[in-house]
Protein backbone atom coordinates (compact mmCIF):
# COMPACT_ATOMS: atom_id res chain seq x y z
CA UNK A 1 0.00 0.00 0.00
CA UNK A 2 1.16 3.11 -0.39
CA UNK A 3 0.62 6.16 1.08
CA UNK A 4 1.70 9.95 0.21
CA UNK A 5 2.68 12.48 3.01
CA UNK A 6 2.04 16.20 1.56
CA UNK A 7 4.83 18.48 2.91
CA UNK A 8 3.66 22.20 2.77
CA UNK A 9 5.79 25.06 3.48
CA UNK A 10 5.76 24.65 7.30
CA UNK A 11 5.03 21.09 7.76
CA UNK A 12 6.99 19.54 10.69
CA UNK A 13 5.39 15.96 10.69
CA UNK A 14 5.74 14.57 7.26
CA UNK A 15 9.44 12.95 8.24
CA UNK A 16 7.91 11.31 11.56
CA UNK A 17 5.20 9.64 9.45
CA UNK A 18 7.38 8.33 6.66
CA UNK A 19 9.25 6.79 9.19
CA UNK A 20 6.39 4.90 10.90
CA UNK A 21 5.16 4.13 7.34
CA UNK A 22 8.40 2.84 5.68
CA UNK A 23 10.23 1.62 8.68
CA UNK A 24 7.67 0.20 11.76
CA UNK A 25 4.70 -0.28 8.80
CA UNK A 26 6.95 -1.81 6.29
CA UNK A 27 4.75 0.29 3.41
CA UNK A 28 5.74 2.12 0.92
CA UNK A 29 5.42 6.10 1.40
CA UNK A 30 5.94 9.18 -0.79
CA UNK A 31 6.37 12.93 0.07
CA UNK A 32 4.20 14.76 -2.14
CA UNK A 33 4.99 18.82 -2.52
CA UNK A 34 2.55 20.65 -1.87
CA UNK A 35 2.62 22.66 -5.53
CA UNK A 36 2.16 19.43 -7.35
CA UNK A 37 -0.81 18.14 -9.10
CA UNK A 38 -0.04 14.28 -8.91
CA UNK A 39 -0.47 12.03 -6.25
CA UNK A 40 1.61 9.41 -7.57
CA UNK A 41 -0.67 6.70 -6.97
CA UNK A 42 -1.16 6.92 -3.63
CA UNK A 43 -3.71 4.79 -2.03
CA UNK A 44 -4.32 6.64 1.49
CA UNK A 45 -3.31 10.56 2.01
CA UNK A 46 -1.93 12.25 4.99
CA UNK A 47 -1.61 15.66 5.73
CA UNK A 48 0.83 15.90 8.29
CA UNK A 49 1.84 17.94 12.10
CA UNK A 50 3.37 21.31 11.80
CA UNK A 51 2.87 24.94 11.43
CA UNK A 52 1.81 25.44 7.81
CA UNK A 53 2.35 28.67 6.48
CA UNK A 54 3.24 29.68 9.52
CA UNK A 55 -0.68 29.36 11.32
CA UNK A 56 -1.59 32.84 9.19
CA UNK A 57 -5.07 34.03 9.53
CA UNK A 58 -6.14 30.82 11.49
CA UNK A 59 -4.41 27.73 11.39
CA UNK A 60 -5.11 25.11 8.23
CA UNK A 61 -6.28 27.91 6.65
CA UNK A 62 -3.92 28.58 4.05
CA UNK A 63 -2.88 25.39 3.18
CA UNK A 64 -5.80 24.38 1.81
CA UNK A 65 -5.38 26.36 -1.21
CA UNK A 66 -1.85 24.46 -1.69
CA UNK A 67 -2.21 23.51 -5.43
CA UNK A 68 -2.31 19.92 -4.10
CA UNK A 69 -5.05 20.07 -1.84
CA UNK A 70 -7.55 20.34 -5.29
CA UNK A 71 -6.34 16.34 -6.06
CA UNK A 72 -6.75 15.76 -2.08
CA UNK A 73 -10.14 16.52 -2.39
CA UNK A 74 -11.03 14.73 -5.69
CA UNK A 75 -9.26 11.71 -3.80
CA UNK A 76 -11.44 11.78 -0.99
CA UNK A 77 -14.84 12.66 -3.00
CA UNK A 78 -14.04 9.36 -4.41
CA UNK A 79 -13.60 7.82 -1.40
CA UNK A 80 -10.11 7.11 -1.24
CA UNK A 81 -8.50 7.63 2.75
CA UNK A 82 -7.12 10.91 4.16
CA UNK A 83 -6.07 11.24 7.25
CA UNK A 84 -4.91 14.61 8.77
CA UNK A 85 -2.93 14.48 12.34
CA UNK A 86 -2.76 17.77 14.18
CA UNK A 87 -2.31 20.31 11.75
CA UNK A 88 -3.54 18.50 9.14
CA UNK A 89 -7.01 18.06 11.04
CA UNK A 90 -6.66 21.82 10.91
CA UNK A 91 -6.47 21.65 7.06
CA UNK A 92 -8.97 19.21 6.35
CA UNK A 93 -11.90 21.25 8.65
CA UNK A 94 -10.46 24.60 6.86
CA UNK A 95 -10.87 22.68 3.23
CA UNK A 96 -14.21 21.55 4.04
CA UNK A 97 -12.90 17.71 4.18
CA UNK A 98 -14.60 17.84 8.03
CA UNK A 99 -17.16 19.91 10.07
CA UNK A 100 -15.73 22.13 12.83
CA UNK A 101 -12.87 24.04 13.77
CA UNK A 102 -10.00 23.88 16.01
CA UNK A 103 -9.34 27.11 18.21
CA UNK A 104 -7.08 28.13 20.65
CA UNK A 105 -6.64 25.50 23.72
CA UNK A 106 -8.50 26.64 26.13
CA UNK A 107 -5.70 27.30 28.58
CA UNK A 108 -3.90 29.37 26.24
CA UNK A 109 -1.05 27.09 26.34
CA UNK A 110 0.89 25.11 24.12
CA UNK A 111 0.60 21.49 25.18
CA UNK A 112 3.22 19.21 24.67
CA UNK A 113 2.36 15.84 26.64
CA UNK A 114 1.52 12.31 26.22
CA UNK A 115 -2.06 11.94 26.82
CA UNK A 116 -4.71 9.06 27.18
CA UNK A 117 -7.36 8.50 23.97
CA UNK A 118 -10.25 6.39 24.32
CA UNK A 119 -11.41 4.54 21.01
CA UNK A 120 -15.18 5.33 20.36
CA UNK A 121 -15.74 3.45 17.01
CA UNK A 122 -13.63 0.53 16.44
CA UNK A 123 -15.69 -0.20 13.12
CA UNK A 124 -13.90 2.48 10.89
CA UNK A 125 -11.21 1.65 8.39
CA UNK A 126 -8.87 3.57 10.66
CA UNK A 127 -9.37 1.87 13.80
CA UNK A 128 -10.65 -1.52 13.13
CA UNK A 129 -7.38 -3.09 14.33
CA UNK A 130 -8.45 -1.35 18.00
CA UNK A 131 -10.98 -2.97 20.53
CA UNK A 132 -13.76 -0.29 21.42
CA UNK A 133 -13.04 1.46 24.46
CA UNK A 134 -9.68 0.36 24.41
CA UNK A 135 -7.34 3.32 25.78
CA UNK A 136 -4.09 4.54 23.75
CA UNK A 137 -1.09 6.25 24.96
CA UNK A 138 -0.82 9.28 22.11
CA UNK A 139 1.51 12.59 22.06
CA UNK A 140 -0.21 15.58 21.75
CA UNK A 141 1.68 19.24 20.28
CA UNK A 142 -0.19 21.50 19.54
CA UNK A 143 -1.65 25.05 20.40
CA UNK A 144 -4.95 25.50 18.68
CA UNK A 145 -6.50 21.91 19.23
CA UNK A 146 -10.22 23.25 20.94
CA UNK A 147 -12.38 21.13 18.67
CA UNK A 148 -15.62 23.21 18.08
CA UNK A 149 -18.74 22.79 16.31
CA UNK A 150 -22.24 23.58 17.12
CA UNK A 151 -24.76 21.60 18.76
CA UNK A 152 -26.37 20.11 15.80
CA UNK A 153 -22.98 19.42 14.37
CA UNK A 154 -21.81 17.55 17.42
CA UNK A 155 -25.16 15.77 17.76
CA UNK A 156 -25.05 14.43 14.42
CA UNK A 157 -21.53 13.77 14.70
CA UNK A 158 -22.30 11.17 17.72
CA UNK A 159 -25.44 10.00 16.19
CA UNK A 160 -23.74 8.89 13.07
CA UNK A 161 -21.09 7.58 15.43
CA UNK A 162 -18.26 9.61 13.60
CA UNK A 163 -16.59 10.38 17.23
CA UNK A 164 -13.64 7.88 16.98
CA UNK A 165 -11.46 8.96 19.63
CA UNK A 166 -12.18 11.29 22.89
CA UNK A 167 -9.48 12.33 25.67
CA UNK A 168 -9.79 9.97 28.30
CA UNK A 169 -8.46 9.74 31.99
CA UNK A 170 -5.69 6.44 33.12
CA UNK A 171 -9.15 4.32 33.80
CA UNK A 172 -10.96 5.38 30.75
CA UNK A 173 -13.35 8.12 31.93
CA UNK A 174 -14.25 11.26 30.25
CA UNK A 175 -13.66 14.13 32.05
CA UNK A 176 -12.40 18.12 31.38
CA UNK A 177 -9.02 17.36 34.10
CA UNK A 178 -8.04 14.75 31.15
CA UNK A 179 -9.74 17.06 28.23
CA UNK A 180 -5.82 18.88 27.47
CA UNK A 181 -7.42 21.68 24.82
CA UNK A 182 -10.81 22.10 26.02
CA UNK A 183 -12.74 20.69 23.07
CA UNK A 184 -15.95 20.26 23.26
CA UNK A 185 -17.59 16.80 24.33
CA UNK A 186 -13.99 15.86 25.15
CA UNK A 187 -13.71 15.10 21.06
CA UNK A 188 -10.10 13.99 19.54
CA UNK A 189 -11.13 12.57 16.61
CA UNK A 190 -13.52 12.28 13.75
CA UNK A 191 -14.33 10.83 10.80
CA UNK A 192 -16.04 12.63 8.04
CA UNK A 193 -20.28 11.20 6.88
CA UNK A 194 -18.57 8.90 4.36
CA UNK A 195 -15.75 7.42 7.11
CA UNK A 196 -13.07 7.57 4.59
CA UNK A 197 -11.17 11.21 6.25
CA UNK A 198 -9.92 11.17 9.87
CA UNK A 199 -8.69 14.05 11.77
CA UNK A 200 -7.44 13.70 15.10
CA UNK A 201 -5.10 16.33 17.30
CA UNK A 202 -3.29 13.80 18.60
CA UNK A 203 0.07 11.72 16.99
CA UNK A 204 -0.07 8.35 16.17
CA UNK A 205 2.52 8.90 13.78
CA UNK A 206 5.19 9.59 16.55
CA UNK A 207 3.53 6.44 18.79
CA UNK A 208 4.74 3.88 16.83
CA UNK A 209 7.76 2.68 18.86
CA UNK A 210 7.90 1.29 22.23
CA UNK A 211 11.31 2.02 22.78
CA UNK A 212 11.00 6.05 22.03
CA UNK A 213 7.24 6.49 23.00
CA UNK A 214 4.61 4.18 22.94
CA UNK A 215 3.68 1.69 19.75
CA UNK A 216 0.06 2.55 20.34
CA UNK A 217 -0.14 4.55 17.21
CA UNK A 218 0.47 1.46 14.49
CA UNK A 219 -2.80 -0.15 14.32
CA UNK A 220 -4.13 2.75 13.22
CA UNK A 221 -1.58 2.37 10.30
CA UNK A 222 -2.48 -1.54 9.99
CA UNK A 223 -6.04 -1.05 10.27
CA UNK A 224 -5.69 0.61 7.02
CA UNK A 225 -3.83 -2.55 5.37
CA UNK A 226 -6.26 -4.96 7.06
CA UNK A 227 -9.51 -3.34 5.26
CA UNK A 228 -7.33 -3.67 1.87
CA UNK A 229 -6.56 -7.42 2.63
CA UNK A 230 -10.15 -8.15 3.75
CA UNK B 1 -11.96 52.26 -11.14
CA UNK B 2 -11.04 54.11 -8.01
CA UNK B 3 -9.22 52.21 -4.83
CA UNK B 4 -10.68 52.12 -1.68
CA UNK B 5 -9.64 51.57 2.04
CA UNK B 6 -11.98 48.53 3.92
CA UNK B 7 -11.82 47.95 7.66
CA UNK B 8 -13.20 44.73 8.94
CA UNK B 9 -13.50 43.50 12.48
CA UNK B 10 -13.60 39.28 12.83
CA UNK B 11 -14.55 38.46 16.12
CA UNK B 12 -15.23 35.02 18.01
CA UNK B 13 -18.37 34.79 17.53
CA UNK B 14 -20.90 34.99 20.68
CA UNK B 15 -21.11 31.67 23.04
CA UNK B 16 -17.69 30.43 21.76
CA UNK B 17 -15.77 30.42 24.42
CA UNK B 18 -12.63 33.40 24.23
CA UNK B 19 -9.96 32.26 26.63
CA UNK B 20 -7.86 35.19 25.15
CA UNK B 21 -11.24 37.27 25.46
CA UNK B 22 -11.68 36.32 28.86
CA UNK B 23 -7.81 36.97 30.26
CA UNK B 24 -8.65 40.36 28.66
CA UNK B 25 -11.36 40.69 30.75
CA UNK B 26 -9.73 39.68 33.71
CA UNK B 27 -6.71 41.27 34.10
CA UNK B 28 -8.65 44.58 33.39
CA UNK B 29 -10.92 43.23 36.38
CA UNK B 30 -7.96 43.60 38.33
CA UNK B 31 -6.98 47.17 37.10
CA UNK B 32 -10.02 48.08 38.57
CA UNK B 33 -12.41 48.64 35.71
CA UNK B 34 -15.07 46.94 37.14
CA UNK B 35 -17.42 47.67 34.22
CA UNK B 36 -15.96 45.15 31.75
CA UNK B 37 -19.20 42.76 31.31
CA UNK B 38 -17.21 40.88 28.77
CA UNK B 39 -14.39 41.35 26.35
CA UNK B 40 -13.65 39.47 22.90
CA UNK B 41 -10.14 39.49 21.37
CA UNK B 42 -10.38 38.94 17.16
CA UNK B 43 -8.68 40.19 14.32
CA UNK B 44 -8.59 43.86 12.02
CA UNK B 45 -7.93 43.76 8.75
CA UNK B 46 -7.39 46.92 6.58
CA UNK B 47 -7.58 46.04 2.49
CA UNK B 48 -7.19 48.45 -0.18
CA UNK B 49 -9.78 47.06 -2.73
CA UNK B 50 -9.90 48.56 -6.55
CA UNK B 51 -13.13 48.35 -7.59
CA UNK B 52 -15.58 50.71 -9.33
CA UNK B 53 -17.79 51.90 -6.11
CA UNK B 54 -17.61 51.99 -2.40
CA UNK B 55 -20.21 49.39 -3.06
CA UNK B 56 -18.54 47.04 -4.69
CA UNK B 57 -15.60 47.53 -2.92
CA UNK B 58 -17.68 46.42 0.37
CA UNK B 59 -19.68 43.63 -1.46
CA UNK B 60 -16.22 41.97 -2.59
CA UNK B 61 -14.72 42.35 0.80
CA UNK B 62 -17.98 40.80 2.16
CA UNK B 63 -17.63 37.46 -0.01
CA UNK B 64 -14.06 37.20 0.86
CA UNK B 65 -14.84 37.65 4.79
CA UNK B 66 -17.54 34.15 4.09
CA UNK B 67 -14.66 32.23 1.86
CA UNK B 68 -11.71 33.23 3.60
CA UNK B 69 -11.43 35.90 6.14
CA UNK B 70 -13.40 34.86 8.71
CA UNK B 71 -14.21 31.07 9.71
CA UNK B 72 -18.08 30.77 9.37
CA UNK B 73 -17.92 27.74 12.49
CA UNK B 74 -16.35 30.18 15.12
CA UNK B 75 -16.11 33.80 13.94
CA UNK B 76 -18.64 36.47 13.03
CA UNK B 77 -17.49 39.42 10.93
CA UNK B 78 -17.95 43.64 10.57
CA UNK B 79 -17.46 45.17 7.77
CA UNK B 80 -16.40 48.53 9.92
CA UNK B 81 -15.65 50.96 7.29
CA UNK B 82 -15.25 51.78 3.81
CA UNK B 83 -13.26 55.06 2.26
CA UNK B 84 -11.34 56.06 -0.68
CA UNK B 85 -7.78 54.75 0.00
Amino acid sequence: MKFGIVTFPGSNGDYDAFRAIADRLGETAVYLWHKAHDLEGSDVIILPGGFSYGDYLRAGAIARFSPIMQEVAEHARRGGPVIGFCNGFQIACEAGLLPGALLRNASLKFVGDTVTVRVEQSDTMFTNRYAPGQLLRLPVAHGDGRFTADDDTLDRLEREGRVVFRYADAAGAITDAANPNGSMRSIAGIVSAEGNVLGLMPHPERAVDPLVSSGDGLALFQSLLARVSA
Amino acid sequence: MSTFRVSVHIVPRQGILDPQGKAVADALHTLGFGGVADARVGRHLVLDVNAATAAAAESSVREMCERLLANPVTEDFEIAAVRAA
